[in-house]
């Protein structure tokens, strides 16, 4: 059993190694290459012909003039490090410019999650217990509907209504501009404030998926023969609608709530774009637009770095969460 | 010994469900005549795989519902094949006419005087291609490796699945947003690979863990002792269990190349040479539809068409659930018959936007 978790635990620094060598390799695939923008724009400034590489090397930690093994190990040694070099955009280190920017992505994605989490399972159980009724198939249809709406959509439409429109909220950034960032009450409430239509958009389309899986999970829970002689047992209702029926309808969701997190990372690119919302998707399409190669490196890795802790969090707690599931599971080969 | 028998009492299983349909009594007429005729075999399959599905389907109103939908956009796209609707092009029109205003342009122009329903027609086709592509790219491999990694189990099974861990640990869109701007794919059918370049690696593996559970049926035990080889295995003994499941996450992996492309069609990362749902509602944001009341047209019918869509895709995977439905189907069909469990849930391994 312990054999399984030190296992899953390698598999964990291999796959965020494999991923770092794939973005070194991205990085040389894209047009231009590293450098050349780079150096045309540092020729731009004034900086005398011989000087450049050295600057480069400087700036990202690289030598350009270095063997592509040497680079490689360069890099992963510097990321190891979590050193990501300078941005070239932003002329500051692209480790501050993320450790900024993944509390406000950090914020958005798991309030907008959790909440599209617990209005989904709401929602989702009140349809099961009253299945076949009027309220179970009007909600079935809003459900289908809210499904199709792309959260972008959703976003632009409470942008121009809420922001544009009426004036109730703002339309960009995520505190205001007069807000001193220090932990405050102005500050907060300002940020609260930024942050209401990125997580009403990016809660809003996730709801109806889970309340139509929250719903088909229960109904499957109700008709299983425990609950049947637990009803005959005479307990009470509350203890078989919370104990019986949500914890079994639930804990096929838990796998997917984490999963999602890291999912919707990645979906924030668009989202964080739509608000001007200086999170990690912000700066990832920031830097892909401006060139910036170390910034959108280092977005990128951050990114997946949580999806794999996603993963794996997921992995190790589900048999702990379910016992009928065991660690590992046995394979034989055909 | 009792494996064969076990082997022989399902093949012969297997052959009463063939033969039943036909009306042919399989056990008295062991010694001569249990001939099925080429026609009547058509016909078996023809009924099985065609006729009772359809039926199944069209009696749920949400399959229906989506059907007409997905036909609606089908023939937008005939429309536009054909030629039936004029080309979009700019100061062709009226510039910022509303819904409605000008019967000739019924869904209004754009802030350039472009005919927007021409607009939006003309990019239905590269829409439907890239959309059946992608879905078409993500459950065929997931197909191959989940069934091929749950099938072999052991070494191969483990390598495959390491694989599909790794990449579905790489975030969808940034790295979509990458391949893009490396590769530059205009070809819609490309263009829809390309965004689920890292979709099957979800699916795939709740595939995996489907057929892991699919290998210990007696039929497979069977078909495996009498040496039939492993493709033929996976094709003929697994893959028909797991269609269903399959089918529907078809559906969903289509509905997630629609919502990533238009989505980054909109941020205009990804290339295009004709304006599309994705550009024109680009366009819109950008050239301050945000702004005003009057150019809120311009941000809407773009919407709506993807909506739309997505409303089809989702009610025809909803719908398709049903079909592969033993319950429902037995019930429909009037025939007691077993088909394979489709009672799997959707455990979230799929991008989801």
């Amino acid at each position: 059993m312990s054999n399984y978790y030190v296992r899953r635990t390698a598999r964990v620094f291999a796959t965020i190694f494999a991923v770092a060598t794939l973005t070194f390799g991205l990085i040389r695939l894209l047009p231009g290459g590293p450098f050349t923008q780079l150096r045309a724009q540092l020729l731009r400034q004034g900086v005398p012909a011989s000087e450049v590489d050295a600057r480069i090397s400087n700036l990202q930690n690289i030598n350009p003039n270095a063997p592509l093994w040497r680079q490689y190990l360069d890099y992963m040694g510097a990321v190891a490090q979590g050193n990501f070099g300078e941005s070239i955009s932003l002329g500051e280190p692209v480790a501050q410019v993320i450790a900024e920017a993944v509390p406000w992505t950090v914020f958005v994605v798991l309030v907008s999650t959790i909440l599209m989490f617990a209005v989904g399972i709401f929602l989702g159980s009140l349809q099961a217990y009253w299945e076949g009724s009027r309220f179970d198939k009007a909600f079935s249809g809003v459900s289908i509907g809210l499904m199709s709406v792309p959260f972008y959509v959703v976003a632009v439409i409470s942008l121009y209504v809420f922001a544009y429109q009426w004036g109730w909220l703002p339309t960009a950034g995520t505190v205001g501009t007069n807000v001193e960032k220090e932990l405050s009450v102005p500050f907060l409430l300002s940020a609260l404030e930024h942050s209401l239509l990125p997580i009403f958009s990016y809660t809003l389309g996730g709801i109806g998926g889970q309340a139509l899986a929250m719903r088909g999970n229960s109904i499957q829970v109700l008709g299983n023969d425990y609950v049947r002689v637990a009803r005959l047992r005479g307990l009470a209702d509350r203890r078989i609608a919370t104990r019986y029926v949500a914890r079994n309808a639930i804990l096929p969701m838990y796998t997917g709530f984490l999963l999602l997190l890291g999912f919707r990372l990645s979906g924030t690119v668009i989202l964080e774009q739509i608000f001007s919302y200086t999170g990690l998707g912000y700066y990832m399409f920031a830097a892909l637009k401006a060139n910036d190669y170390p910034l959108m490196m280092a977005t990128f890795l951050v990114i997946t770095v949580a999806l794999i802790v996603g993963v794996y969090i997921a992995d190790l707690t589900y048999s702990k969460i379910d016992p009928r599931i065991s660690a590992g599971g046995s394979d034989e080969a055909y | 010994m009792k494996r064969t028998e076990r082997a022989e009492s399902s093949a012969a299983e297997s052959s009463a469900v063939v033969t039943d349909g036909a009306g042919v009594d399989w056990r008295g007429s062991a010694s001569s005549s249990v001939t099925v005729t080429r026609e009547e075999r058509l016909r078996e399959f023809y009924e099985e795989t065609i006729l009772k599905p359809m039926l199944v389907a069209w009696s749920d109103s949400r399959t229906q519902l989506g059907l007409l939908i997905i036909g609606f956009y089908v023939s937008l796209a005939l429309v536009a094949v054909f030629g039936l609707w004029r080309e979009p092009s700019t100061s062709q029109a009226p510039r910022y006419l509303t819904l409605f205003e000008n019967m000739q342009y019924p869904l209004g122009t754009t802030a350039s005087g472009t005919d927007l329903a021409a607009l939006i027609i003309h990019s239905t086709p590269d829409i439907l291609l890239m959309v059946t592509s992608g879905g078409l790219w993500a459950t065929g491999i997931a197909v191959l490796v989940g069934t091929v990694a749950g099938y072999k189990g052991g070494s191969v099974g483990r390598v495959l699945m390491s694989v599909s861990d790794f990449v579905m640990a790489i975030p969808g869109l940034p790295l979509v947003m990458i391949l893009a701007i490396t590769f530059n794919p205009k070809n819609p059918i490309l263009l829809g690979i390309v965004i689920n370049i890292n979709y099957w690696a979800g699916l795939g593996r709740s595939i995996h863990s489907q057929v892991l559970t699919i290998r210990e049926n007696n039929y497979v035990e069977a078909s495996r002792t009498m040496g039939v080889s492993t493709p033929r295995i996976i094709l003929k003994d697994v893959i028909p269990n797991i269609m269903p499941y399959v089918t529907v996450n078809f559906v969903f992996a289509a509905r997630y190349v629609v919502f990533a492309s238009i989505g980054l069609f909109f941020l205009g990362v990804l290339p295009y040479s004709d304006q599309n749902w994705g550009v024109t509602l680009n366009f819109a944001y950008n050239g301050g539809a945000l702004f005003s009341w009057s150019a809120a047209h311009w941000l809407l019918v773009p919407m709506a068409a993807i909506i739309g869509l997505s409303v089809g895709l989702i009610l025809l995977g909803q719908g398709m659930d049903r079909v592969f439905n033993p319950r429902v189907r037995t019930r429909l069909t009037g025939e007691s018959e077993s088909t394979a469990s489709a009672d799997e849930k959707d455990t979230g391994m799929t991008e989801v936007l």
